[in-house]
């Protein structure tokens, strides 16, 4: 199995203070990874740095071997990593097909063209159409995304995240907010369109995270203490002392 | 599954629908007819500046509209293309170049500036553009009485149209020939902004507009796709541009400045940025205005400033918007409902804003006309203002207008829910 995200010595500090402190992650190929943590570990500004959303202060993140420093979101984008947010991020004005369908144009390879019209392209509006079957919003597809109920736009946002055919996908807590219905909806839905992709996601959520993961990292105050397959965080002492305990109480 | 699939492969495969089509057909027989109907020289006139005006609001609505980019200089890309072709038409190469493709080469100029400005302007929307574009539309109004040998000085650059290569045995020294010209424009462009609307890069000029950040992480370059925008619309201003050039033979400061910039984000707005025919409803609606209403009144621009002023705060999505808000209550069925609670309010309403303005006028008459003249005309009535019964009149329709309006509104106010609102038992 190859290496599909590495981060070495990734280090970010906003002013005086040091968010992320020499953090060192493997992602593998396929694996669905998990990265928790207590609240202000560094959790959001970790996928913020991976994405390019903000520079890096010292290390370095690689993409399938490829250096991500200087990229723009855009670049990273197009090297084959997408990823939601923790909040909805989607365009509300626009109807949900559109939505999908423009989340698609890239990846088909219609780029800043000005001679082609969406409305004839087949490939483009049958993806559509199968990305929005794959995430049951067909019924939804003509509404403004803006619309749609908390958990549709979560399943939308999840949608265009998958749509580029990205094979490494960042979810940045999908569940939050959600009551225990819409959550286990949303653990299917990540499990069915995530199939054969790496997946990392931030998630408060225990239930959700072990459920999920192959793999767990626990992020505490910038930086990682522990990595392993879900039972062996468990019974880290060091992760008990710092988070679990008190969080798996509060989730059961 | 299936049922969806095809009904988008129909919609994939289907060429060009009549039902496409239709819409600009009609235009097209529309702009044919239109001086059968309006004979006069004055109408055509009228109908020349709609259209060039038109074709503006449109191309500022690829900037505000589509891509969310507020612009306070967009006059001067109309202006630059509009001042390259006069000087064509004084060159002596005009004498082998038809007319009626003039208005390319002030498109391309018009594309070439705004690919100048583009590379530093699109970087970030909001603030940062507007405030960009505001200084450069000044920069380059300054520039009027600074290179006087492209922009003419204070007197602007004059050519004549006649000079040109007869088209088809053609010379345009008519009204109507020129009309037919800016038609055959209008529909092209028009079309044209049409179909880059439904382009990949209109798509995400959207996308962007909504949400620059979503967009970067799709894999666009948001800067990019507001690049693109902002020179295709600055190709078409320079279009219109051209025909500025055709329809009147002089550009002069007033094409680049402030004014001109400002009347035209007015004129869209007015229309409704969220549709793309607002800005053509908008663009005829305000040469109305200015036209009609200026012939009758000197104060025309403070109406023009009311109604734009209730615009923004009542209806943000201009008188499109206006108009589309009615899809509901007509796919419903209840639309019928709303005819009598309208003749309640609008009724009243009007009288309401009439009284108004008779009373401002009567009041502007009387401070300024001048000493011992004091007889007015108003409403196709003549009478005299220091006379109290207009006064009375005027001030009665105002308040009782007002009054009634307000009494019937609630009604509406109901009549429009319940005709939003579809029967239980359709569901």
């Amino acid at each position: 199995m190859t290496t599909a995200l590495e981060i070495t010595n990734l280090r970010k500090s906003f002013g005086q203070t040091e968010i992320i402190r020499g953090v060192n992650l493997e992602i593998k190929d396929d694996e669905r990874h998990a990265v928790i943590g207590p609240n202000g570990a560094g959790k959001s500004t970790l996928f913020n740095l991976i994405t390019g959303r903000f520079p890096q202060t010292a290390g370095v993140i690689q993409l399938h071997g490829k250096d991500l420093s200087g990229k723009a979101p855009y670049e990273i984008n197009r090297m084959g990593l997408s990823r939601s947010f923790q909040i909805t991020n989607i365009f509300p004005k626009m109807t949900v097909f559109e939505n999908v369908r423009c989340s698609l144009l890239w990846s088909l390879g219609y780029k800043y063209s000005f001679w082609n019209m969406v409305s004839k392209s087949r490939a483009l509006n049958e993806g559509a159409e199968a990305i929005l079957e794959q995430i049951n919003l067909t019924a939804r597809r003509d509404l403004p995304a803006g619309l749609l109920s908390y958990a549709e736009q979560r399943a939308l946002e999840i949608g265009i995240t998958i749509a580029g055919g990205a094979d490494v996908i960042l979810l940045d807590e999908p569940t939050a907010g959600m009551s225990h219905s819409e959550t286990d909806y949303i653990v299917e839905l990540i499990r069915k369109v995530t199939v054969g992709k790496t997946l990392v996601m931030v998630e408060h959520d225990m239930g959700v995270v072990f459920g999920l993961a192959d793999k767990i990292s626990v992020l505490v105050y910038g930086e990682i203490i522990a990595t392993g397959a879900p039972e062996e965080v468990r019974a880290n002492p060091r992760v008990q002392e710092a988070y679990l305990g008190e969080a798996m109480e509060a989730g059961h | 599954m299936t049922d969806t699939a095809q009904t988008s492969q129909a919609r994939a495969q289907g060429g060009v629908t009549l039902s496409a089509a239709l819409p600009w057909i009609i235009a097209g027989l529309f702009l044919l007819v239109m001086p059968f109907i309006f004979q006069s020289n004055s109408a055509i006139t009228i109908m020349n500046q709609m259209a060039i005006t038109i074709i503006f609001a449109l191309s500022y609505n690829m900037l505000l509209g589509q891509g969310g980019m507020l612009s306070f200089g967009h006059a001067v890309y109309m202006g630059v293309g509009g001042f390259l072709c006069v000087h064509i038409m004084n060159w002596e190469i005009f004498g082998s170049l038809p007319l009626p493709i003039l208005p390319i080469f002030g498109g391309i100029f018009g594309l070439i500036l705004a690919l100048i400005v583009g590379s530093f302007s699109t970087r970030k929307a909001g603030t940062v553009f507007a405030m960009i574009s505001l200084g450069v539309g000044e920069l380059i109004a300054a520039c009027s009485v600074i290179i006087v040998v492209f922009f003419g000085g204070e007197e602007g650059i004059s050519g004549d149209r006649t000079y040109g290569l007869p088209f088809f045995g053609i010379e345009f020294l008519t009204q109507i020939e020129v009309y037919y010209l800016i038609a055959f424009w209008l529909l092209v462009s028009a079309l044209l902004m049409y179909l880059f609307s439904r382009t990949p890069i209109g798509r995400m000029a959207n996308a962007v507009r909504d949400n620059p950040e979503r967009a970067e992480f799709l894999g666009y370059s948001a800067r990019w796709v507001r690049f693109y925008s902002f020179i295709a619309a600055g190709f078409f201003a320079g279009i219109a541009g051209g025909l500025f050039a055709i329809n009147y033979e002089i550009l002069t400061e007033e094409n680049l400045n402030l004014h001109t910039s400002g009347s035209i984000l007015l004129v869209t707005f007015l229309g409704g940025v969220g549709f793309f025919f607002g800005p053509i409803i908008g663009a005829i609606v305000f040469t109305l205005l200015q036209t009609v209403l200026s012939l009758e009144t000197e104060l025309w621009a403070l109406y023009v400033g009311a109604l734009f002023v209730a615009t923004v705060m009542f209806f943000p999505g201009g008188l499109s918007g206006v108009l589309m808000m009615h899809g509901t209550p007509i796919k419903l069925g209840k639309w019928r409902m709303l005819v009598k609670p309208y003749i309640k309010v609008l009724v009243p309403a009007v009288l309401c804003i009439l009284g108004l303005a008779g009373f401002i006028e009567l009041m502007f008459h009387a401070r300024h006309a001048a000493i011992g003249e004091s007889e007015m005309t108003l409403f196709w009535t003549t009478f005299d203002h220091s006379n109290p019964m207009p006064w009375i009149v005027f001030a009665v329709l105002a308040l009782g207008g007002f009054w009634l309006a307000r009494k019937g509104s609630p009604e509406l106010t109901g009549a429009w829910h319940e005709a939003n609102t579809p029967d239980e038992v359709s569901e």
